[in-house]
């Protein structure tokens, strides 16, 4: 159990190592997530109340596009020279590899909400300080990188990765994706918890029925 | 042979090094590998020759437990490579032509990424032991992307062997390196294949594969065509036995 | 090759004999309980109060969507079958299975906004079901683009066998989130009443018209694709 552990962390620390090497990937995204923002607001017209209600949604696909780019690259670096097959030479079983990339996967997108959603909390005139919003975004980030980080391994293994990730993951966030709209609509409009209890279940429910689906399923993925 | 057999009668001999049974791996419709039979003992050195696309690296993807074999079994160090797959990798150190190297890390980095899921003992001192080994210390703490192609292959070794595996495979771990780098890459291979590690080396270099080894094979469509122990060969014929069997 | 398994000519049987038999038997079925069906549905069920005749179409509509379910659960427990035992022949009935139930879904989402135009006036209503068989389309779509877009066959069959595994776990709880969220922001309403004797006797048999021509297309989808990759082993082996 100790062994698997160090193997996800070393897996997850070469992750970081390279990716602090690399900050082109994170400030790519960032910029992609702002922009998002930006012309999501002005999709929409200018006028107090439709603002408030549209303003969950607009964080939230902000944070779900820029999670897909982000998550497009989490095999990248085991492309370049077959690192993959680097990886598949260990003596771990094929899941670590998944939860070692599951948490760099996860760590980057938190990063990326962390700097996105208090700029987009300024932006809309809404009170900076809300760490229920915090609890939101780690559940629908792990839901994210769960399923995330496995169709990013399989469209890796494809010709046309860029236009399969997208089309495999939407769909199948879209529980997250509402729950995760939803109760910041709650949060923002000062609702109490109960209120966003089923969400908050729905959440829970999908991230451990798909990390667990994942780890079973992702050997046949990595697999030659 | 006579006396040890009616004194070892309850005794099974040992697994060897490697041990194949039918092995057989398709693509879609094409056969890579159309049942190959195999085995290497202890310390030996198998090379094995063939033209392109005989299969060569599909066997040693096979063993190296990379990819499932459509059909038949295998065994490294007596674990099914089906079965047992974490202990056989545990036992293997695999040299191909992908380096397996991260570009933006460093020589250090890389190897002691490596060592921590090999769980290697005193893991600083063992890296410096084998980048000292491939005569890379100058270049330790300098990124991987930044060395010359020959280079990266050494720091490659470097990784294969960081582990000390018991079974060496290397996929022709001569390609693509100039001829001063090919000379460097034959005296490192040497160092480390001393003694009582198991080899099995695919190559073109006839010359080279034949010196290492104690077994020779060629593969050739996906079977094993040609199979003897390298005393029983007659060095200068050979090129004549490959072109009889590869046409 | 000695000792190869071709399954693909295991599976080939010569016409005649039993398979045939089955296969017209299937087909007599068939077609009896369409005809039946197409009776019932149009000469036999009376004019519904609300909707008028326009409302006939929902004796399509919901079967078609559960066959396209049905097809889909298929992939599913061929998809894990396929995974497991590695076998083809559970990846090529999930093949047959999808191309049926892409196209008894994307029916399904015709003959939704077609009856939803009619009845109140707008197209799409974001309704739970359909919303969530538009989810299941596209992960359908997904599974087929994943195996063109996969160079090696069999890893595309493992490919597409994950995306059937998760897709289809995934639907409910789609299916569950957009209720939910349809109870925070509720739309048009959906025809929930209860069903009269008649109505149901019509949809039981219109259900199983739908099933049954479900299991022929696939059962001679599954045939011709046996019969392909029997011809590629010919070609490949000359």
């Amino acid at each position: 159990m100790r062994e698997t552990f160090i193997s996800i962390f070393a897996i997850f620390w070469k992750d970081i190592l390279s990716g602090l090497r690399t900050k082109e990937i994170l400030t790519s995204v960032l910029v992609f997530g702002l922009l998002v923002l930006v012309i999501f607001n002005f999709a929409f017209e200018p006028g107090a109340g439709i603002r408030e209600s549209v303003a969950p949604g607009i964080l939230w696909v902000a944070l779900v596009f820029a999670g897909v780019l982000g998550l497009n690259r989490t095999f990248d670096p085991e492309k370049e020279n077959s690192c993959i097959e680097g990886l598949m030479l260990c003596p771990v079983e094929r899941h670590v590899i998944y939860w070692g990339k599951l948490a760099s996967s996860l760590t980057f997108m938190l990063m990326v909400a962390v700097i996105i959603t208090p700029i987009f909390l300024a932006l809309f005139d809404l009170p900076l300080f809300l760490p229920r919003l915090a609890l939101i975004i780690a559940l629908a980030s792990l839901g994210f990188s769960a399923i995330g980080s496995l169709f990013s391994a399989l469209s890796v293994g494809t010709r046309a990765r860029d236009l399969l990730l997208p089309i495999l993951f939407l769909p199948v966030a879209v529980p997250i994706i509402i729950a995760a709209v939803e109760s910041t609509g709650l949060i923002l409009e000062g609702r109490p918890w109960g209120d966003m209890w089923t969400w908050l279940q729905i959440m829970i429910a999908f991230d451990i029925i798909f990390l667990v689906i994942s780890t079973l399923v992702f050997e046949f993925v990595v697999e030659e | 042979m006579r006396l040890r057999a009616m004194n070892d009668t309850a005794h099974t001999p040992p697994p060897r090094a490697i041990e194949a049974q039918g092995l057989a791996r398709s693509f879609g419709g094409r056969r890579a590998l159309a049942g190959v039979d195999l085995g290497v003992g202890h310390g030996e050195c198998l090379t094995v020759f063939g033209p392109n696309g005989a299969g060569k690296t599909t066997l040693i993807k096979l063993l190296a437990t990379l990819c499932r074999p459509s059909a038949g079994r295998a065994w490294v160090d007596g674990m099914d490579i089906r079965s047992q797959s974490v202990e056989v990798r545990r036992r293997l150190g695999v040299v191909t032509h992908s380096t397996y190297l991260y570009n933006e890390l460093t020589v250090s980095e890389n190897l002691r990424f490596y060592g921590r899921m090999y769980r290697i003992p005193d893991m600083e001192q063992r890296i410096r032991e084998v980048v000292s080994q491939v005569r890379l210390e100058s270049r330790i703490h300098d990124r991987v992307g930044t060395l010359s192609h020959g280079m990266q292959k050494r720091v490659s070794i470097a990784r294969a062997v960081l582990h000390n595996p018991s079974i060496l495979l290397l996929d022709e771990p001569e390609s693509g390196l100039d001829l001063h780098a090919a000379l460097m890459m034959r005296d490192i291979l040497d160092t480390m294949n001393s003694g009582d590690r198991t080899v099995v080396m695919t190559t073109h270099n006839m010359e080279r594969g034949l010196a290492i080894a104690d077994h020779v094979a060629i593969l050739h469509r996906g079977r094993i065509v040609y199979h003897a122990p390298k005393r029983e060969i007659e060095v200068s014929g050979f090129q004549g036995i490959y072109s009889q069997h590869t046409s | 090759m000695i000792g190869d398994r071709n399954p693909a000519e295991d599976r080939c049987p010569p016409p005649g004999g039993k398979s045939v038999l089955w296969n017209n038997a299937l087909l007599g079925l068939g077609l009896a309980l369409m005809i039946t069906a197409l009776y019932l549905v149009f000469m036999y069920v009376p004019t519904e109060k609300t909707m008028g005749d326009v409302q006939r179409i929902f004796y399509f509509h919901v079967p078609l969507a559960w066959v396209a379910f049905l097809a889909f659960f298929v992939v599913f427990i061929c998809s894990i079958l396929y995974l497991w035992k590695r076998d083809a022949k559970w990846d090529i009935f999930a093949r047959a299975s999808v191309e049926v139930g892409v196209i008894f879904t994307t029916l399904v989402l015709i003959t939704g906004p077609i009856w939803a135009k009619a009845v109140w006036g707008v197209w799409w209503t974001w309704d739970a079901r359909l919303t969530a068989t538009l989810v299941l389309w596209i992960i359908y779509i997904a599974y087929m683009l994943v195996r063109r877009y996969t160079s090696d066959e069999a890893r595309g069959a493992r490919f597409a066998a994950v995306v059937g595994i998760v897709g289809f776990i995934d639907v409910p709880i789609v299916f569950l989130a957009i209720q939910l969220w349809r109870t925070q922001h509720p739309g048009a309403l959906v025809f929930e009443g209860g069903l009269a004797a008649p109505m149901l006797l019509t949809l039981m048999v219109s259900i199983a018209a739908f099933t049954v021509l479900y299991i022929i297309l696939t059962a001679r989808s599954v045939t011709l694709k046996n019969l392909e990759e029997a011809v590629r082993r010919l070609k490949g082996s000359q």
